[in-house]
Order: structure tokens, then C-alpha cells, then sequence
């Protein structure tokens, strides 16, 4: 702290020739700091800050392909691009398509890492290693190979899941398309993204299970608790944290879901396919709306900030009751 | 113990317990790595056993000529040489800067550093979806469009808070002492640095820019966007276009596929721990 304030105050008063190797080589530590994370500031603030900034001011412009080109300053429109979305029927369902679309996919994932997360506590040595050498593979799958690779599996003429189920009695799969259906489109993209997101929660759950002093379990047990009672009224609550971070953590990635549906449906998403991601993709990119789009990405953070900061205090209440 | 008439039937419960967990393990486990197994196999599959109607679950005859098809395909070796570039240039460039910002947050103490660390975390939230109209017209504006460098600048921004972050952790990890000692023996605060530090950060130097590599080697959207010609595609868009301008000749796909893959599941395993931990660790102060 004193060295700091000394070093200008030595630099303002020393100014003949003779200080000035010495100064460099004595910085103070605030300046060497802020030194050292000039250049971190400048690249993110170039590239996370001034986009955030522009993606608000877009939204309230009206930028279209002339203005791109012309290099003329977009007209100001004030909450036109907001006013044209929340008018559009079209809009709100692609807004309750991705919900329903996101709770599915956190459902699911909560659900099956849980599961897996308990199995491996169970579980005798080599089968946890199993599952962990497992798990690592899918997490480390690329998502735009794991949904090639799934829509391979799930191909209308050759696809291994169409023998599958077609092997079960009375059930004609030859030539089924399971993009053809929405819901069991959907069902096909929800898998390829809960395939690929088990295995980040199941493993965060488990480091945090294994933490879980068995006595509290063996306790409950000899209490007279069943599994079922045991995980929620001793494990669930002791792992109340690790399942806030993961839930949040899953929503904010699911809500905004765009290479499994973009590759998915071969880089032409049909409307019925159309989530907050990909619409705003669309709008953009598409048909060159860039405000659009923008207002459309602002709705979907904004959204995306409200539940994380509903569902962050909720949890905290909830745990202070306890 | 064993006399108590009441242990009996709590005894054997976790042996049963175990037994039906490995049995619950190893079916999850076959279920979980199918797709993987199914893209390697389809890739080293002959011809004649890849499009049929009864599937074969595995081959007697495996054959390179998928992966030969895949790399004589038109700009296979343009997009994995833009992807190495890309990969490479985003790791580099990350890990000097991350490594900088570690140290001032880890060893120095500024005013706003607090402001500096919440910074890093927030970032980390930012949706990469909502940031892709605005990037682009930046780009745009200043000439970035279609070129590598572009997309490494974009990449930067999403690989940077992470690495800080865990570097921090392994550069807090060394106790000032160390340093300290060194610079009483005559090192100056440089010389410490690189001779005491940087050798016991090297785990982490290693972890972030295999982080960094993975990131800027798999990033689909972005890179789809910014790069427009065929001679500067990707290797993930490349995979991506390869379906439509081919039909769907799976066995080239899907050894394609692979390649793309394999490095990235090797590498992948090497960095899991730190990947897991510096993921919750930044929702945790977010």
C-alpha cells in the first residue's frame, strides 16, 4: 500500500535523467496489475462488451441490407422491432416452443444424471470407471458430429433405429421419416442434446454425492427410510447447491439450443422446427432483418435473465427456511 | 454384528444393491456409447455392409476406403488447415493474455479487481447465439468478414474467461514465498516469474490451451457465418455442407466424422477434471 502511493510521488519529484532505469524497474503492483490486464480488457471489451451494446441499439434501429451496404447510419425506431415481435402470433409460439422445448430437455437431463450419478455411487469400482471413460467419450462428442451421427441412426431408409423398432411385432418402420412428425422430431433433437449434456451433470452430481458422509445414509436407513426417502429428505437437500448451478447452468444452455436443430434439419429449418435461437438466426441472417433478429436475441437474453435471477433468489429462500 | 437376528436382511442389500447397479451401469453404458461406436464402425465399414437393410452390428472387413473418400472430397484439406490455423492462433493468443490477467488477479491487488473477476464470470453467460448479429456487423465494418483472423478474434472472447479463470487457480497455487525467496537471491521479478512460476503453472498452461484448442476446433455457428468462401470453411462447417452437397454417403460422413472427433476426445479426457470444476465455478459466483 505505501509503496504505491511513494512510487509517483518519488517520480514527481525526481524528474533529472538520472531515476528513470530505476522507476521502470520499481512499478508499483496496481500498475503492473493493471498492465497485465490491459490486454484482456481491450479484447473483451472489443468483442463481448461493444457487441452487447450494439446488439441494444440495433434492436431499437432499423438495419436492413441497404444500410449494410451503403454504409448509411440505420433509422431510429424506437420500440418498433419490439412492437412488430410482441404482435406477431408466430413469435409467441416459437417462444412456447422453446420453453416447452428447454423444460423437456432439463427434465430429462436432471432426471437420467441423477440416476447414472446414483448408480455410480453404487456401483462396484470397474463399472464406475466404465461409466466415467463412457460419460468422458459423449461429453467430448462434437455437437455438430453427434447430430450427424444421430441423424445416421435415425436415416428413413438405413437408419439402425428403424430395424430396431421395426424388429417389434406389428410395427412397420420401413421408410419412417421422424422428422415428418414434429413431436417425434423434436423427440429426436431433445435426445441428441440430452445424450450430450448427461454427462457433465451426471458427473458434477456424483463428485458432489460422493461427498455425502454414508453415516447420514446408513443413519436414515437404520430410521427406517427407504431409498426414495433417503434421497430426497437427506441427499437431495445436502446437494440443494450443486443442483441450483446445474439446473441454471442447463437452462441457460437449452434455451438457446442452435447446432443440433440448424444440422439437424440440413441448415433449412422448417417453421414448425423454429426455436428462440434459430428464429432470431433466420430473421437475421435469412431474410437480412438484422433489428429484428436482434430484438428477438434481446427478448431471449432478457428472458433467459429473469428466470435465472427468479430461480437463484427462490432457491435461496428455500434454503433458508430449511 | 453378524448374530443379530436383524442383520441378515440388511446385509445382503448391499451386495444386491451393488449387483443391480453394475447391471444398470454396464446397460447405460452400452446405450450411452452406441452413437460413438456406430460412427467408428460405419467409417471403417466395406461398401457393400454400409447401406443395407438388415444392419451389421460389426464388420469382419474393415476398410480405410471411407476416410480415403472423405479426404479427396473437394476442400478437406483446406478446412482442416484453416481449422488447425484457427485452433492454433485462438490457443496461443488466449493463453498469453489469460495467462497476464491470472497473474495480475492472482499476485497483484488493484483497485476494481473484484469488478474484474465478476466480469470474467458474467461474460461466461452471455448466450454466443445473442452476440452472433452484432459480431457480425462489426466485422463487417471494419473488414473481418471472410477472413481467419475474424474468427479468432470472436473466439477469443468466448475462450478467455474460462481460461483466466482456471490459470488464476493454479497461479494462486504457488505460494508468493517461492517467489519472494527467488528475488532475495538476486532473481528480478521477471526472472522469478519464468523460473520459479511458470514451471508450476505448466499443468494448467496445458488443461487451458487444450480448452482453447477444442473450443475454436468445434465451434460451428460462428465460423459459418464469418467464412463465407469454400477455400475458408471450417472443418465442422465443411463436415456440415459435406451432407447437402453429396447426398448421403454415410460411410464418408461418418469417417469425416471421426476425424474430426478423435483428437478432440483424446485431448478432451486429458483436461475433464478442470473443465467440470471451472464450469460451476464461475455459476457459483455469477
Amino acid at each position: 500500500m505505501s509503496a504505491s502511493t511513494q512510487a509517483p510521488a518519488q517520480a514527481a519529484g525526481a524528474a533529472p535523467p538520472g531515476p528513470a532505469p530505476r522507476r521502470r524497474r520499481r512499478l508499483a503492483p496496481k500498475t503492473i496489475g493493471y498492465l497485465l490486464i490491459l490486454p484482456t480488457v481491450v479484447v473483451l471489451a472489443g468483442v463481448q462488451g461493444y457487441p452487447l451494446v450494439k446488439l441494444a441499439l440495433l434492436s431499437v434501429q432499423d438495419l436492413t441490407q441497404r444500410e449494410l451496404f451503403s454504409g448509411l447510419p440505420a433509422p431510429f425506431i424506437g420500440l418498433g422491432n419490439y412492437a412488430k415481435i410482441l404482435s406477431d402470433p408466430e413469435f409467441f409460439l416459437v417462444v412456447l416452443r422453446t420453453v416447452a422445448f428447454t423444460a423437456a430437455n432439463v427434465a430429462l437431463t436432471l432426471v437420467l444424471a441423477t440416476v447414472l450419478a446414483l448408480v455410480m455411487r453404487a456401483a462396484s469400482r470397474w463399472c464406475r470407471l466404465l461409466l466415467t471413460v463412457v460419460l468422458i467419450c459423449v461429453w467430448a462428442m462434437p455437437q455438430v458430429v453427434s447430430t450427424l451421427v444421430f441423424n445416421w441412426l435415425f436415416d428413413y431408409e438405413f437408419g439402425v433405429v428403424n430395424w430396431l423398432v421395426g424388429r417389434l411385432p406389428g410395427v412397420d418402420m420401413n421408410g419412417h421419416d421422424w422428422y415428418a412428425n414434429t413431436i417425434s422430431g423434436f423427440g429426436v433433437i431433445t435426445m441428441i442434446v440430452v445424450w450430450g449434456a448427461i454427462p457433465f451433470v451426471a458427473i458434477t452430481l456424483y463428485a458432489g454425492i460422493s461427498q455425502v458422509p454414508k453415516e447420514l445414509e446408513e443413519a436414515a436407513r437404520v430410521d427406517g427410510a427407504n431409498g426414495r426417502q433417503i434421497f430426497f429428505r437427506v441427499t437431495y437437500p445436502i446437494l440443494r447447491p450443486i443442483y441450483t448451478i446445474v439446473t441454471v447452468l442447463s437452462v441457460i444452455w437449452d434455451f438457446q439450443v442452435f447446432n443440433q436443430v440448424w444440422v439437424a434439419r440440413g441448415g433449412r429449418p422448417e417453421p414448425q422446427y423454429q426455436i428462440l435461437g434459430v428464429y432470431s438466426f433466420v430473421r437475421a441472417f435469412g431474410v437480412n432483418e438484422y433489428s429484428l433478429g436482434a430484438a428477438i436475441a434481446v427478448v431471449t437474453v432478457v428472458l433467459l435473465l429473469v428466470f435465472t435471477v427468479f430461480y437463484i433468489r427462490q432457491s435461496l429462500r428455500q434454503g433458508e427456511i430449511d | 454384528m453378524t448374530s443379530h437376528t436383524s442383520t441378515p436382511p440388511r446385509r445382503p442389500r448391499p451386495g444386491g444393491g451393488r449387483i443391480a447397479a453394475n447391471v444398470v451401469g454396464v446397460v447405460v453404458s452400452v446405450l450411452m456409447i452406441f452413437p460413438v461406436y456406430w460412427m467408428v464402425l460405419t467409417a471403417f465399414k466395406p461398401g457393400d455392409e454400409l447401406m443395407t437393410y438388415t444392419p451389421h452390428f460389426a464388420t469382419l472387413h474393415p476398410t480405410l476406403s471411407n476416410f480415403s473418400r472423405a479426404i479427396h472430397a473437394p476442400h478437406f484439406g483446406d478446412a482442416l488447415g484453416n481449422s488447425v490455423i484457427i485452433a492454433f492462433s485462438t490457443m496461443i493468443i488466449a493463453l498469453v493474455l489469460a495467462l497476464l490477467a491470472a497473474v495480475a488477479i492472482a499476485r497483484f491487488r488493484w483497485y476494481g479487481r473484484r469488478a474484474f473477476i465478476f466480469a470474467i464470470l458474467v461474460v461466461q453467460m452471455v448466450p454466443m447465439s445473442a452476440l452472433i448479429i452484432p459480431l457480425y456487423l462489426m466485422l463487417n465494418s471494419i473488414d473481418q468478414v471472410n477472413k481467419l483472423s475474424g474468427v479468432v478474434l470472436t473466439y477469443l472472447a468466448f475462450v478467455l474467461p474460462f481460461s483466466i479463470w482456471t490459470l488464476r487457480g493454479f497461479v494462486a497455487g504457488v505460494p508468493a514465498e517461492l517467489e519472494e525467496a527467488a528475488m532475495v537471491d538476486g532473481c528480478t521479478r521477471l526472472q522469478a516469474f519464468f523460473r520459479i512460476v511458470l514451471p508450476l503453472v505448466f499443468p494448467g498452461l496445458v488443461a487451458t490451451s487444450i480448452y482453447a484448442l477444442i473450443q475454436s476446433w468445434n465451434e460451428y455457428i460462428m465460423a459459418y457465418v464469418l467464412l463465407s468462401d469454400q477455400q475458408k470453411e471450417t472443418l465442422p462447417v465443411w463436415l456440415v455442407s459435406f451432407v447437402s452437397a453429396h447426398g448421403v454417403d454415410y460411410g464418408a460422413l461418418m469417417a469425416g466424422a471421426t476425424m474430426m472427433a478423435l483428437p478432440v476426445v483424446v485431448f478432451f479426457a486429458i483436461i475433464q477434471r478442470h473443465v467440470a470444476s471451472g464450469l460451476t465455478a464461475g455459476a457459483v459466483k455469477g
